[in-house]
């Protein structure tokens, strides 16, 4: 693998970004290392390639933001909007993600070691988010489709107005939100998310897990059953 | 014959102003069914609009250009702020966002192909790309909406402008609506939703809150497009002075204002006509803004909402807009509202299709029911074939052709060589409200309500 380091304490991060848009043959299975992050946002965003970035320190808003093919890992905390619109790939946050994690990512896999702020999974639309932590309320509120795992504990209102889309929770759960169940686990459900488990690297007994899905009553308009549209 | 107080026959049948007949209609509707009314298009009560301001033409005291001999250039360049590449039209006359999912496949290759033949761009909508409208528009500005649906980063990449959509001037503070009927397999598969489901949109950006958020999803966009693509902020019309200017300061290169008169596909009546204010009013304090910050010239104001002639198009501009968005009355161009739909150039009638919905040609809004007797709003394998896209884009390139015609026939007759001369010294007001709100002289008066030097 051929190694590559952008200073952002002397490089501008357009440069950063601006190689990272190169073709997808030229950055195949190139590493590409990213030091002193200092909290800038933007980082490594639109990544189209098969690309591994290794960002040495706490990125800020949108990191690896609409990213496709690129493996990000991030060795320290991410701000708003980690992997928000991911479509492929992987996003790995070793420390705590900000509000917003995972916003509408459409595919690939977003691991979070630590906690996750509010709306983590918000409009997922198909990718897959494992929390080591816990995550803040809302989380997974309009989630359409995907999975999102939390290890800890889930805040108030999780799963508000879900679709399609599935959440696991092994710990306490504030509150449920809208339109948001209990579910049995089935066995589909054991094997799935034993792999999640351990694409991510942690080890959890998947039965110890509960099942948060859509009951599916807002999917239709419904004047007698009293809902707030 | 005796008088009889029953003989005075209008004493009886006094209708209340407060408690009129449609007041009573929408009462009765909302006891039978318990939900707010939800339909399509936009205000249909009487405001203040481009129709209260006429031009002061040539006379003595200003020159006219020759009407039909000289040059009245149209050119139009957005998005000179930052972007590498900006957008360059030959009208001033853009197509405003509306869904593939609102609108039907052939609708929007229609739009496409009538903007590219005309040199203008077409917009996106809720619900991302279709490959028609992207093949079909030379220039395509990519909507970003609250709901992200379908908002893929290689759309991103060929899209030639990026439009953050933070409200709409028909549900300003809401999101977008989209009932079942219209969900269908390949409308529900591009926005990842199960098929026939009643779709109500978010009216929030999942990954930020407030201008400073803003800030950073602009450049992170630009970051994305390698600072490429100029990257439209579009409000609907409610602060205007105040939103213009945190968009300006988030970092726009152009600024869609959307006045309450703008459409919608569906959403609720009571949205419609009573939130947000008249494009009329949203025009004037937008430039208020924009010349506040010494940004007019270097952000473009585009105005949409109720945009219909060349003559609104030409008080747009000179009332200080860059650029105007048409939804409805492309929509119109394309046959909405009429008693015929056209079958390889010869014209159905539409009459039965429009009874089964309760209406006529002339008063329907039921975009919201995929029923679209003329093909235009609808999801429906049948009824979408009535829109044909080569008929479609024909009659749209001349209605877009005609207000070109208008628009610069005004220009010449103020003297004016290129259209974005225009000025709001052209203009006065005929009633009180559009001088106040417009801030332009009540015609025959130096008078401006309200405006004190």
């Amino acid at each position: 693998m051929e190694g590559l380091t952008f200073d952002l304490a002397k490089t501008g991060l357009r440069e950063l970004n601006q190689y990272l848009h190169g073709s997808a043959e030229s950055l195949a299975g190139k590493e590409v290392l990213v030091t002193n992050p200092d909290g800038a946002h933007n980082i490594a965003v639109g990544c189209n390639a098969p690309v591994k970035v290794t960002i040495d320190g706490h990125a800020g808003y949108y990191a690896g933001g609409m990213n496709q093919l690129a493996e990000i890992t991030i060795h320290g905390s991410a701000s708003t909007g980690v992997a928000e619109n991911m479509m492929s790939g992987k996003v790995h946050v070793k420390g705590f993600a900000s509000n917003g994690a995972g916003a509408s990512a459409h595919g690939g896999l977003l691991v979070i070691d630590g906690d996750a702020g509010l709306r983590c999974g918000i409009s997922l639309k198909g990718a897959d988010i494992v929390v080591g932590g816990s995550v803040g309320s809302f989380s997974g509120f309009m989630a359409q489709a995907g999975r999102m795992v939390v290890c800890g504990n889930a805040g108030d209102a999780l799963g508000d107005s879900l679709y399609e889309a599935v959440i696991y929770v092994k710990g306490t759960i504030a509150s449920l939100g809208a339109d948001a169940r209990l579910e049995e686990m089935t066995d589909a459900d054991l094997t799935g998310l034993g792999e999640l488990l351990q694409q991510a690297g942690l080890d959890h007994d998947p039965a110890s897990f509960k099942r948060v899905a859509s009951a599916r009553s807002l999917y239709h308009w419904n004047a007698d059953a009293n809902q707030e549209y | 014959m005796s008088e009889h107080p029953i003989q005075f026959k209008r004493v009886q049948k006094e209708e209340s102003a407060l408690f009129d007949r449609g007041t009573m209609d929408y009462i009765h509707r909302a006891s039978t069914t318990g939900l707010y009314e939800i339909r399509g298009l936009g205000a249909k009560r009487k405001l203040p609009h481009f129709d209260d301001l006429v031009f002061l033409a040539a006379s003595l005291s200003r020159y006219p250009l020759e009407g039909y001999r000289e040059r009245c250039v149209t050119k139009t360049v957005l998005g000179t702020r930052f972007a590498k590449k900006p957008i360059e039209l030959d009208i001033p006359i853009t197509i405003a966002g509306m869904s593939f999912g609102a609108l039907s496949a052939n609708v929007k290759e229609a739009l496409g192909r009538a903007a590219t033949a005309m040199g203008t761009s077409t917009t996106t909508g809720d619900g991302g790309m279709t490959s028609e409208e992207r093949g079909s528009s030379k220039t395509l500005v990519y909507q970003c909406l609250p709901s992200r649906y379908g908002f893929k980063p290689d759309d991103v990449r060929r899209a030639d402008a990026i439009e953050v959509v933070i409200g709409q001037g028909a549900k300003p503070g809401g999101g977008g609506m989209l009932l079942g009927q219209k969900v269908n397999p390949r409308v529900a598969s591009m926005r990842t939703l199960p098929q026939g489901v009643d779709q109500r949109s978010a009216s929030r950006h999942p990954d930020w809150t407030g201008p400073d958020d803003l800030a950073i999803k602009i450049q992170e966009l630009r970051e994305i497009t390698d600072w490429e693509k100029p990257i439209y902020v579009k409000v609907g019309a409610t602060r205007v002075f105040n939103d213009v200017k945190l968009a300006v300061h988030a970092g726009a290169d152009v600024v869609v204002v959307d006045g309450m008169q703008g459409g919608t596909a569906a959403t609720q009546t009571c949205f419609i006509e009573h939130a947000g204010i008249p494009t009329l009013a949203a025009v004037r304090q937008a430039v208020d803004a924009l010349e506040d910050l010494d940004m007019k010239g270097k952000v473009q104001l585009i105005v949409s909402g109720g945009i219909r002639t060349g003559a609104d198009v030409a008080k747009a501009i000179a009332m200080g807009a860059d650029a105007v968005a048409i939804g409805q009355g492309t929509l119109m161009a394309l046959g909405c509202n009429r008693d015929v739909y056209f079958q390889d150039g010869q014209p159905v009638s539409a009459e039965a299709d429009y009874a089964a919905l309760g209406t006529q040609a002339g008063f329907c809004h039921h975009c919201h029911t995929g029923k679209c007797p003329v093909g235009v709003t609808t999801q429906d394998a049948v009824l979408e074939q009535r829109l044909q896209p080569e008929w479609g884009a024909k009659h749209l390139k001349n209605y877009l052709k005609t207000l070109t015609m208008e628009l610069t026939t005004l220009a010449r007759a103020c003297g004016k060589q290129d259209v974005h001369h225009l000025e709001p010294e052209d203009l006065v007001a005929l009633t009180v409200e559009a001088a106040a709100m417009a801030r332009v002289p009540l015609a025959g008066t130096q008078w401006i309500p309200g405006w004190r030097e």
